[in-house]
């Protein structure tokens, strides 16, 4: 009858499993980057007048906001190498992970921009201002700062979903966890072990969000 | 005259502090079953305190508080506690924010508690509704939802709904603070009217001096925390004998505050 | 294989996604009503164990969650179909989110209305049932439409402990005729149609109980 928890056994994986964790976190935070410049590339398209091109951004949107990240990234990892695109697990996560949150963060920035007095543009207008200038200069500075709590918030979210990337064999904690786990036919330790990390990562990132909002609010609100 | 009987309300040395803020202080208070009770006083004299006690919104700090005889403050045994749970159904209480419930029809909103609390028949709740409705005029809008009407509307939709309790004590809150001043008038000439046709005992909050001249048995001034001086209406009114009185009055005169009030 | 013919074949997981999704959302409901309402009573001990809960379904992600109650199940000598176990995890994880979102909305009812059930003696259970929660579920409608996708989106997630819902075909499929584009595409379509009737009926339904807004 073997034990159901076993300290010596966890301690000996330990190690293997943290030493996954920079590919845990890096990919999280790249995914964030991807996530961040797509969606506002996404969100800033969004105030586009011209209809037709508004109504497939937001078809696309739709689409990709309700269909499960897990198919996307077997879209980017098993289809596009038949276009010539072979892509590593690293990358297709990263792409597949970013993308699938840009859309939530272009939602994310369009409230920061709808929160913006009308006023703001018109005066950017009068003092001629061209379009780049205003959305670099005026638009962006002022909409992100009071959306930052939600934009960490995501990016904990984002962090909280890689192990999906074990899916397309990325070697993060949950699949290390995996790994050990059928070396061993112990699976307890490695999964508890993974999911600990995940709260004590997510509970210290939420902090460090909590503080950077703090920070930011404080600089621009003088 | 009144005293005669037992007092329907009783406050003994009742105090209450917000930390340091006192905010009653050692009030002894009687009220007489019918008596129509005005409290007038500057914002944060405790007027509204002493009311918000009474409903058991708030806790007293120190004191004793009686209903119909019976202790409601401190209630400490299960046998207290249970007996202010039955007095709590003889208290109404009229809001300065109306405080309707808004997912509730007109009718619902009226007929909520006497069917779920008092366990009324649907029908007989619903009957007594209606004719509360009709009673401020409002009879019309049975069906509607609070969303949908005035504020003078809403409020005497607010009274109607207290009424439905058939309570032995109503209170009023600043019942006209919250109106537009056009919307003043409907709403008090209903209280008056209750004032005017009932056996119910009624203790008010409000600013409107002319209306509290007609319908108060008994003015009573508060002054940072005690009843600094009570009395008639003429006497309050007309001869006011602290020098605290004097300026408050001084400042509702002239203000037209009784306008609306006079002109409905 | 025509798209149609892929379409069929992996239709034959829809049942499956369907069951996890309808049993996941209900456990998921009963769990954030009953979490979200006793996390706003005053029971120190059991809202402290409750927040351990939601913190616990909340801190980690829903695949570790899975993976946990799958393996470490049968060392307790409980053995759960791979269905059960799936809907465990996700009624369990989502429970946790969807109890936040019942705790702040009964949070966010004025507590000048408690005032006026207070008024009327309106108490306890009676003022949560028909005061409090008929004005917070309004307040809950749109997260819990947005948690309603992302609960079906996560039941994919089921294919990676054997069940065989429509990912899980499409896998097989995919392993059998390679025939790799037309499979994904057609399963990405079947997923977001599958979802519109869903973030089609939240909609609806917020609508419906929100009539009393002005």
């Amino acid at each position: 009858m073997k034990k159901i928890w076993s300290w010596s056994f966890a301690a000996e994986i330990f190690p293997d499993i943290l030493k996954c964790l920079p590919v845990t976190v890096g990919s999280t935070l790249v995914a964030f980057v991807v996530a961040a410049l797509v969606g506002l590339v996404l969100a800033v398209l969004l105030q586009t007048k011209i209809q037709w091109l508004r109504k497939i951004l937001l078809v696309l949107v739709d689409l990709i906001r309700s269909t499960p990240l897990l198919v996307q990234l077997y879209v980017i990892y098993y289809v596009l190498p038949n276009y010539g695109l072979l892509l590593t697990p690293f990358v297709t996560g990263v792409i597949g992970l970013g993308i699938h949150y840009s859309t939530y963060l272009s939602e994310v920035y369009r409230s920061g921009i709808d929160a913006i007095p009308k006023g703001q543009w018109e005066a950017a207008d009068c003092l001629g201002l061209t379009k780049l200038q205003t959305w670099l200069k005026v638009v962006i500075p002022e909409a992100i700062p009071p959306i930052l709590p939600v934009i960490g918030n995501y990016l904990i979210t984002m962090f909280k979903e890689t192990p999906i990337l074990s899916a397309i064999s990325l070697i993060e904690i949950l699949q290390e966890a995996k790994i050990l786990g059928s070396r061993s036919f112990r699976y307890i330790e490695g999964f508890t072990i993974v999911g600990v990390l995940f709260m004590a990562v997510s509970l210290v990132a939420s902090f460090i969000v909590v503080r950077v909002t703090t920070i930011v609010t404080r600089k621009y609100s003088m | 005259m009144r005293q005669i009987e037992n007092p329907i309300v009783v406050y003994k040395q009742v105090t209450k502090a917000y930390g340091d803020l006192n905010v009653l202080k050692k009030i002894d208070f009687k009220i007489y079953p019918g008596e129509k009770v005005v409290l007038i006083g500057s914002s944060g004299s405790g007027k509204t305190t002493l009311m918000r006690l009474l409903m058991m919104l708030e806790k007293p700090t120190g004191g004793e508080i009686y209903v119909e005889g019976e202790r409601i403050f401190p209630a400490i045994h299960r046998s207290e506690k249970k007996k202010v749970h039955q007095i709590k159904n003889d208290i109404g209480m009229v809001f300065q924010q109306f405080n309707l419930f808004p997912h509730m029809t007109i009718l619902e909103n009226i007929m909520e508690a006497p069917v779920h609390v008092k366990k009324e028949p649907k029908a007989q709740a619903q009957a007594y509704a209606l004719e509360l409705l009709e009673k401020v005029g409002l009879s019309d809008k049975a069906d509607a939802y609070p969303s949908q009407l005035s504020g003078g509307q809403t409020q005497r939709v607010a009274i109607a709904r207290a009424l439905a309790m058939r309570p032995k004590i109503l209170l009023f809150d600043e019942p006209t603070s919250a109106l537009d001043p056009e919307l003043v008038g409907e709403v008090l000439k209903v209280i008056k009217e209750i004032a005017q046709d009932g056996s119910t005992t009624m203790l008010l909050v409000t600013h409107e001096m002319k209306f509290a001249r007609d319908v108060a048995d008994r003015v009573c001034f508060f002054d940072k925390g005690v009843i600094a001086e009570q009395g008639s209406p003429q006497e309050i009114f007309e001869h006011p004998k602290t020098e605290r009185l004097k300026q408050f009055l001084n400042r509702f005169l002239n203000t037209g505050k009784d306008e609306e009030y006079e002109n409905a | 294989m025509s798209i149609v013919e892929v379409g069929t074949f992996l239709l034959k997981g829809l049942g499956t996604t369907l069951a996890t999704v309808v049993a996941a959302t209900l456990l998921a409901l009963l769990l954030a009503f009953l979490v979200g309402i006793l996390r706003t009573t005053r029971w120190k001990i059991l809202n402290a164990i409750l927040a351990i809960y939601v913190e616990v379904f909340r801190g980690s992600s829903v695949l570790v969650q899975l993976f946990w109650i799958y393996f470490v199940f049968p060392f307790f000598n409980i053995q759960l179909s791979a269905y059960v176990t799936a809907v465990l995890a996700i009624g369990l994880n989502y429970g946790a989110y969807g109890s936040e979102v019942v705790r702040s909305a009964i949070r966010s009812v004025p507590k000048t209305q408690l005032e006026a059930c207070a008024a009327l003696n309106i108490n306890g259970f009676l003022r949560m049932r028909r005061v409090v929660l008929p004005q917070a579920i309004v307040v809950m409608m749109p997260s819990f439409g947005n948690l309603q996708i992302e609960l079906i989106k996560a039941t994919s997630l089921v294919s990676m402990v054997t069940l065989s819902d429509l990912t899980y075909y499409a896998t097989v499929l995919n392993n059998r005729t390679m025939q790799t584009t037309t499979i994904y595409l057609a399963l990405l379509i079947i997923y977001y149609l599958v979802t519109r009737p869903f973030a089609f009926g939240t909609k609806k339904l917020e609508k419906k109980l929100s009539i009393w807004r002005a």
